[in-house]
């Protein structure tokens, strides 16, 4: 299927930041390109959703959905301000 | 159209989710733009049926006035545009991703903002335009450059683009890369992208071109 962007899980990273994340942006840990949140690759029909690097397509961030609450895991990414 | 109380205001191109919950549990959720600006006195959404979608056609078609929705929001930070952001405005519009486009369109009226403006619409038919009337007569009267090109079927005297966005068409239509134009371009993932690779290969700045990828999936 084709990707859609961050500003798909904005509600999602909103929920489990606490605050918006999508024009924030974030260093991927593979290839160093920095990209804001809104510009990752979302693919949703994971269980959860999967965003990856743009630049390099490297799985930075998964959005899951446990007992009702939004988790985010950033496994590639370092997140920088806004 | 919501009413919605202790709603905070939204800003340009932001969306909301709903989520919908069957008697036995089951939960569906779906992000939608939010049609109307800021200005605007009621919340607006506008929802595309998707015949095989889990959200829309009870939006569509079985939601009644006076029934309530869990809805979240507004929702969203990067795409969107306000008056201090300046121009020129280029809004580039695939479907339905005319639909933050047109709350952008509503806020730089309401502000009576000088920002040049020129969208670019791309539809199917002149049957599936959304916001018809509004943006080739209402829209074009108060000076915003409204430019539709449809993909798929045209009335014999259309006198718009046809075919799909190319290279050709932006190069006729988008603001010289020279004055830095501010892009928003929605729509689906496919016109999206083709869209800002032309633009970034004509010369323009990609930190200037904003994207949402709009698709029929959801959370």
């Amino acid at each position: 299927m084709e990707a859609l962007d961050g500003n798909a899980i904005g509600g999602e990273l909103f929920e489990a930041f606490g605050s918006e994340m999508t024009a924030a942006s974030g260093r991927c840990m593979f290839c160093g390109s920095v990209s804001h949140i809104a510009e990752l690759r979302v693919y949703l029909r994971a269980p959860g959703a999967v965003g990856r690097c743009p630049a390099c397509m490297n799985v930075v961030m998964v959005v899951t959905r446990i007992r009702g609450t939004a988790n985010a895991e950033l496994p590639g990414l370092e997140l920088r301000g806004p | 159209m919501l009413e919605l109380p202790d709603w905070p205001g939204h800003r340009a191109g932001q969306h909301v989710d709903i989520r919908l919950t069957a008697e036995d549990g089951y939960q569906a959720q779906r992000s939608y733009s939010i049609a109307s600006g800021p200005e605007d006195p009621h919340l607006v959404l506008t929802v595309e049926r998707l015949d095989d979608g889990e959200v829309s056609p009870y939006l569509v078609g079985e939601l009644r006035e006076g029934e309530e929705l869990e809805l979240r929001g507004p929702i969203g930070g990067y795409f969107i545009w306000e008056e201090s952001l300046g121009g020129p405005l280029l809004l580039v519009a695939g479907g339905s991703g005319i639909v933050p486009l047109r709350a952008m369109i509503r806020h730089r009226l309401a502000r009576g903002s000088a920002v040049p403006l020129r969208l670019l619409y791309s539809s199917r038919s002149l049957e599936e335009l959304i916001y018809r009337k509004e943006l080739l007569q209402d829209m074009a009267a108060e000076g915003i450059d409204v430019q539709v090109t449809l993909t798929r079927d045209w009335p014999e005297d259309w006198s718009g683009h046809r075919g799909r966005i190319d290279r050709q068409l932006l190069e006729q239509v988008a603001w010289p890369p020279a004055e830095r134009p501010l892009i928003y371009a929605c729509g689906p993932t496919g016109l999206v992208e083709a869209v800002s690779d032309e633009l970034v290969a004509a010369g323009h700045d990609p930190g200037r071109i904003r994207l949402e990828r709009f698709g029929p999936t959801g959370t």
